[in-house]
Order: structure tokens, then C-alpha cells, then sequence
């Protein structure tokens, strides 16, 4: 019987400590959604923190950038929108301000200026690609490889991929159609101005997919950006492509025998959205955390913590040394000059266009 | 046994036939680990053959042939892989000793019946090994992640260092990340509130949904238990997306109309969902055990006097408690465990343990999950031996058992 009272007694203190604790919380908080890792670790160093301490709002991190798209459609469906700042690529943040899910900024009355009173609009330039995206930073994808595996001839190519006889092994690629299908037309020969006009036709699609079957066997498919530094830093694929920030983590913070070719990293926008929707009161403390979070020095401090660079022109020459290892990130971003040199820009519009097509006979010829 | 069988495979051939497949089979994995399996079959045949055609010489000497196949093998795994190889040359070393005289004395036959066949021994111990070797398929992706949850590096890699036992190689910086790291401590309270308080809601709920469908006088029963029983049944992903509407609606409702607290909705709504998960696995455990429950107890406690409810706390519920309990164990593991459902219905102040776990191993393989998954497992451990000793402790109070 005493065991029985015991049960229900702490079954009763239990439902009423709960009520007590879940009600104690307030409302001056907002969730933010990026991608997770060191991504997320860097803008709760160079954003979250200070804002919090400026402002008192306390500021909860959710991890699901990668489902953005789906997630923010079925809030809006069901009319219960729990996000209140959304880290996007530039490509899903155009989808979505398409499909009306994303707010519309005025970069001149919305964003800050530039230190030197230059308005945002010129300071972010040709970063703003959409009505709703808010730049944050470039980032590329890029490939790293085993400096213990691939002996005295180092690949300084993107092509070093393809050519399985001077480094044999596993090579991972992303399983999506974007960045393969380009690298693919790169290294059969087409030049880099060319490649969207190529892969706009039937025969250039089917060639691009001709030369990625010459390695289909040797190449470890993977779907996220931390699948390539496991495979790396466990030697199982000898190159393998993923974000350059990531790469830069495991060659110098975790110092992996690894090191980057720079030849044709596909380089990418990301930023913020605001979801439209959102009651006045959230909506106006969003755009505040979105005036102070990309403001010049914001955007320089994150730098500081991750090799991505800043969007805005008048960060870039206030980047200095990381946080903890001391070292000058100005080489490691991919829009250092020399890294820049041998860049590729990724085309938006094209891939806006043909991205469901693609996506579909790359998936068929996957599963071929 | 002194049959003419004997003669025909003596204990000596019996033994080193039996100790070459042993040493061939630990070859052929030693060999195909290092590029060629028939050259390890080979060699290890020959190599235990060798050693128990020698020991069998000398077996009147247990102790001395038995230590100095260990002492040889532990040597001889020190000169070929060094540090590892003590360890593995001792367990072998030993394992092999013992096997030896095993086999060659006839001890296999020792604690068996003495009329058994020789197909009955054999069977007796291939039955063993078989068992063995599921209970290894089960419980080694668990142990696994023990080792490498001490790792140095934020990989999931057995590094050189960890191999060789190299204290370097090893750290609890997971450890301290998963309670400094504001994240996971967050999750961590998050799954500690909701799957206790869903445990409750679904006890009592389905406790009273299995004892007021065990009444005979009830209708429609069979197709009241399957409604009840179908969240167990439909695929999760159909009920989280279910839910996911359904629970918004609530919760709009309980926000704007009531005026609640936005957070506190948030928990209402996940321990909600969270129950109607539980739910079935209460009804299923208490309805079995209803059925062993005896009712004119019921009537003779209304004979005397006490009304339904003191009948139901002081008769119906101590000797269903066995029920209840396991009930409520499967509904709290059911809620602690969950991450489709709470991904759609919670919000992210909601985050518990496995969302945590699931969009650290999809964003950025880290190690800190393997911590997580260490405590957890030995929080499990602790919580299911716990129950056991309680439930065996109140079974000797009421001498249900001679304990």
C-alpha cells in the first residue's frame, strides 16, 4: 500500500513542478534556425551573445536549416509559426520569398549602414539576390584530400577527382546534381563560362552524367556536410568534397592530415530570412536582431570563429585572427584573392530553372 | 564410457582435431584482417595443432601446460602487435588452456546427464554458442560506442592512439561538453519533464481504459480496444503529421482564447502527443493481467462497505500493480526515445534528448552523442535494476514469492 501512496504522491509533485517550471518562463525570447556545428557555434559567439547581453532576449538555437523549406511551409499551412530568424542558403531563401513564406526587406531603412555612412543596399551589392535574403555570408564547396594518401604528387585540380589512375580510392561527393553536374562538364573540357549554357541542353546534362559514371564506383555518395570530414579524418575516402569551413576545422582546429584544393569551389551565399506571418510584436524584434546582426563589425566578428567571408564589402578588411588559434583567417576565406582566382560562381537563375528536372535524372541515374 | 567408439576417435585425435578448427578459425579472421584468409586458416591450424600435440604429451601437468601457453602466446602477441596483443594473447592463451583440457579429459561431459548421445552433447553446447552468439549481434553496436565516447578526437574513429592504450588518446571532453554545453543541458531537462509526466498521464489513463474494457457489461469492446490501440499501430510519421495539425489548432486555441503561457502550451501539447503513445502499451500490460485478477474480490470488498473507488486503491490496483508498472516502464522508454512526434509538435523550447542527438548526427558528427548514449544506457541500466529490486522486494512483503 505504502508503495502504492509513494507512486501517486510523486506522480501528483511531479504534474505540479512541471506546471510551476514551464510557467516560469517568459516571453522575451526568440528561436533562431541555422545549421548546427561550428556554423551555429560561430554566430552564438559573434551575434547571439552580444545581442543578448545588449538586449536581454534570450535566444534559442534550433538546428534545422536543412529542412528550412518543408518546415516553414507546414507552419504557415497550420498557422503556427515558431521561428522567428531562419539561416538559408541564397537558392531556398528565393524559393521562399516566392512562395510568399518570407518577409520582405528594405535593405536602406532595414539593414545598417556601413560604418562610413555608405547605405546597405551599395554595401551588399550584388550579395542581394532576393527581396527577403538578408546576406550573412560566402561560403564554398571545395574539396579536401589525404595529404598521407596521395604521396608525392599532391592534386592542385578539381580534375584530380575524376582521374582515378593518379589517385585511386573513394572520393565523396554530394548526392545531389548541383556542383557535380558542373564539375563533371569542368573537367571534360568545357570552359567556365560555358558550363550553365552546356548544361542547359539535353547532350551537355547527359555528358555531364557520362563523366561522372567513368568514377560511379569509386565514389561514396553523401548527403550533409559532416559526412565528408568523418570519411576523411577515418581515411576511407581519399578526397571528398564539403562547405570550406568545415574543411578548415578539421585541417587546423582539429589537425587532420588533410589539406584543400581551392580549383573550382563552387561559391554559395547564405543569410537570414524573417517568416512572414509573424505577430508585430516578434516580427519587430526579429528586424532588430537582424539590424544588429549584420552590421559591419557583426559580420567581421564571425569570421573570428569560422572561414567563411563576410557578405558585406566593409567587413572584409576588419577580419583578424581566430578566437582561440590565433592564426589570420584573411587566407581562408573563399573570397581571399588568390583563392577567388580560381573560383567558380554558381548560377542562380539557371538552377532555379532546371533544379527539378535535374534533380530528378541525376536521382534516376543514381539509382541506374 | 568405455564403448568401441572410443577406440575409433580417441580423446587424443578427438583433441587436436577439434583444436585445429579452433586455432583455423581464429587464423582465417586473423588472416582476413591482414589481406589473406587461407594463410591464416593454415597457420593457425597448424600452429594449435602444434601446441596441443606438445601439451597433450605433457598434460599430467595441468597448471604448467596451461600457464606456459599463455606466457608463450602473450609473448608471441607482444613481438607481432605489440601492446593489443597481451591482452588477446592472454585471453587466447587462457581460452585455449582450458578448451585443451576440456576436450581432451571428456569435462564437457562432466554436468550432463550420462546417458545423453554424443549428437545430445554436441547439440547441448552448439545451443550455447548460438545463444552467445546472438546475445554478441545484440548488445556489440552498444558496446561499441563506449570506447570511442572517450575518444581525443571529434571523430567516430578508433584513433592510433586509442588503439595502442595510450592515455592521450583518450579524454572526457565529450563528457564536460554535454554538461557545460547550454544545448544539450536544455535537452537533457526538457526529456526529463516530458517523458515522466506523459509516464503519468498515460498510467492512469490507460490503467482506467484497460479496467473499464475488462467489464463484461461494456459494448463495442473490440472496436474501443482498437482505437485505443492503434498509435502503436499506424506508422508514426502518419500520426506525428496528424498531430502536428491537430496540435496546432489546439494550441492556437489555448493561446489566444484561454490567453496560457506560449511555453507552457508548447509542454501541454508534447505531453499530449506523447501519451496517446503511451497509451497502448499500458492498456495491452494491464489488460493481461486483469485477466488473472479474480472480481468476487471486488464484490466482496463492496459486500463490506468500501465504495468503488477505496476498492480500486486498496484491492484492484496492488495486485495489478506488476502490470502497471511494466506499463508505465514501456510508456516512459516509449517517451524518452521519441523524436518524430516531438519534432513536429514541439517547438524548439520543447527540444528533447533524441531531437538533440538527431540533428547533432545529421549537422555535425560529433562524439558528444556517444557520451549522451553512454550515460543513457547506464541510466537505463540503473533505472531497470532498481524497479527489479523494488517489485522483488514488495513480492517477498506480501509473500507472493518465497523470495
Amino acid at each position: 500500500m505504502n508503495f502504492t501512496k509513494t507512486i501517486m504522491t510523486t506522480a501528483s509533485a511531479a504534474l505540479i513542478s512541471s506546471a510551476a517550471f514551464a510557467g516560469s518562463h517568459m516571453s522575451m525570447e526568440m528561436t533562431i534556425v541555422s545549421w548546427g556545428g561550428a556554423y551555429s557555434a560561430s554566430q552564438l559567439k559573434a551575434y547571439h551573445e552580444p545581442y543578448s547581453a545588449k538586449t536581454g532576449v534570450t535566444i534559442l538555437n534550433d538546428d534545422s536549416s536543412s529542412t528550412a523549406v518543408a518546415q516553414l511551409r507546414a507552419m504557415n499551412e497550420a498557422n503556427n509559426i515558431t521561428w522567428d530568424v531562419v539561416d538559408v542558403e541564397a537558392a531556398p531563401a528565393m524559393q521562399l520569398c516566392d512562395e510568399g513564406l518570407a518577409l520582405e526587406i528594405d535593405p536602406d531603412t532595414m539593414l545598417a549602414p556601413a560604418p562610413d555612412g555608405t547605405p546597405a543596399s551599395e554595401d551588399f551589392g550584388d550579395m542581394l539576390v532576393s527581396e527577403c535574403f538578408i546576406p550573412q555570408i560566402v561560403y564554398s564547396t571545395t574539396f579536401g584530400y589525404r595529404t598521407d594518401l596521395v604521396g608525392d604528387n599532391p592534386p592542385d585540380s578539381v580534375c584530380a577527382v575524376f582521374d582515378t589512375k593518379t589517385y585511386p580510392g573513394k572520393r565523396s561527393l554530394f548526392s545531389v546534381p548541383i556542383n557535380q553536374m558542373e564539375w563533371a562538364l569542368l573537367c571534360d573540357g568545357v570552359a567556365k563560362s560555358d558550363i550553365y549554357d552546356v548544361l542547359a541542353t539535353e547532350e551537355g546534362q547527359d555528358r555531364a552524367l557520362a563523366k561522372l559514371d567513368t568514377i560511379k564506383g569509386d565514389v561514396i555518395w553523401v548527403s550533409s556536410g559532416s559526412d565528408t570530414p568523418q570519411l576523411l579524418a577515418d581515411g576511407e575516402v581519399i578526397m571528398g568534397a564539403t562547405y570550406n569551413g568545415r574543411l578548415f576545422s578539421l585541417i587546423e582546429e582539429q589537425k587532420q592530415p588533410v589539406a584543400m584544393i581551392w580549383d573550382g569551389q563552387v561559391m554559395d551565399l547564405d543569410g537570414w530570412i524573417i517568416p512572414a506571418g509573424l505577430s508585430p510584436e516578434r516580427q519587430a524584434r526579429a528586424l532588430d536582431y537582424i539590424m544588429f546582426a549584420t552590421d559591419t563589425q557583426r559580420l567581421a566578428d564571425q569570421a573570428k570563429y569560422i572561414s567563411y567571408g563576410p557578405a558585406r564589402a566593409s567587413s572584409a578588411p576588419l577580419v583578424g585572427k581566430h578566437a582561440d588559434l590565433g592564426i589570420d583567417m584573411a587566407p581562408h576565406m573563399p573570397t581571399a584573392p588568390e583563392n577567388l582566382s580560381r573560383a567558380f560562381l554558381m548560377n542562380y537563375d539557371f538552377w532555379a530553372d532546371y533544379r527539378d528536372d535535374l534533380d530528378a535524372k541525376f536521382q534516376a541515374w543514381l539509382a541506374k | 564410457m568405455s564403448e568401441p567408439k572410443n577406440s575409433f576417435l580417441s580423446p587424443f585425435v578427438f583433441t587436436l582435431i577439434c583444436m585445429a578448427m579452433m586455432g583455423g578459425l581464429i587464423g582465417l579472421v586473423a588472416g582476413v584482417a591482414n589481406g589473406s584468409g587461407p594463410l591464416g586458416l593454415i597457420s593457425g591450424a597448424l600452429f594449435m595443432f602444434l601446441i596441443s600435440f606438445l601439451a597433450i604429451f605433457l598434460r599430467q601437468k595441468e597448471l604448467i601446460v596451461r600457464y606456459s601457453i599463455c606466457f608463450f602466446l602473450i609473448i608471441f602477441g607482444f613481438l607481432f602487435i605489440g601492446i593489443i596483443g597481451v591482452f588477446l594473447g592472454l585471453i587466447l592463451g587462457w581460452f585455449s588452456g582450458w578448451f585443451l583440457y576440456w576436450l581432451n579429459l571428456g569435462r564437457y561431459r562432466a554436468k550432463l546427464q550420462p546417458y545423453l548421445s554424443a549428437g545430445q552433447v554436441l547439440w547441448h553446447y552448439t545451443f550455447r554458442v548460438i545463444c552467445g552468439v546472438i546475445f554478441v549481434f545484440l548488445i556489440t553496436p552498444i558496446l561499441v560506442v563506449m570506447p570511442l565516447s572517450f575518444n581525443a578526437q571529434d571523430f567516430f574513429t578508433f584513433t592510433p592512439e586509442m588503439l595502442r592504450f595510450d592515455p592521450d588518446g583518450y579524454s572526457l571532453k565529450h563528457y564536460k561538453d554535454f554538461f557545460t554545453n547550454n544545448e544539450w543541458q536544455r535537452s537533457f531537462k526538457n526529456s526529463l519533464l516530458i517523458a515522466p509526466v506523459a509516464t503519468i498521464v498515460s498510467v492512469s489513463l490507460g490503467t482506467l481504459a484497460a479496467i473499464g474494457l475488462s467489464q463484461s457489461h461494456v459494448p463495442f469492446k473490440r472496436a474501443i480496444t482498437a482505437i485505443l490501440i492503434s498509435p502503436m499501430i499506424v506508422p508514426l510519421i502518419i500520426s506525428a503529421t496528424g498531430m502536428f495539425f491537430f496540435y496546432s489548432h489546439v494550441g492556437n486555441f489555448l493561446e489566444d482564447r484561454i490567453g496560457l503561457d506560449k511555453n507552457f502550451v508548447g509542454y501541454v501539447k508534447v505531453i499530449l502527443a506523447h501519451s496517446v503513445l503511451g497509451i497502448p502499451f499500458v492498456i495491452i500490460t494491464v489488460t493481461a493481467t486483469l485477466v488473472g485478477f479474480d472480481s468476487s474480490l471486488t464484490r466482496a470488498a463492496a459486500n463490506m462497505g468500501a465504495d468503488p473507488v477505496k476498492t480500486f486503491f486498496k484491492i484492484q490496483m496492488p495486485l495489478i500493480l506488476p502490470g502497471v508498472i511494466s506499463g508505465g516502464l514501456f510508456a516512459f522508454i516509449t517517451s524518452f526515445d521519441e523524436v518524430v512526434v516531438v519534432m513536429f509538435v514541439g517547438s524548439t523550447n520543447q527540444k528533447t534528448l533524441p531531437w538533440q542527438m538527431f540533428t547533432g548526427l545529421r549537422e555535425q558528427i560529433s562524439p558528444t552523442i556517444l557520451a549522451v548514449a553512454t550515460i543513457l544506457v547506464a541510466i537505463s541500466i540503473a533505472l531497470l535494476v532498481t524497479l527489479e529490486l523494488l517489485r522483488r522486494r514488495s513480492e517477498r512483503l506480501r509473500g507472493l514469492s518465497p523470495g
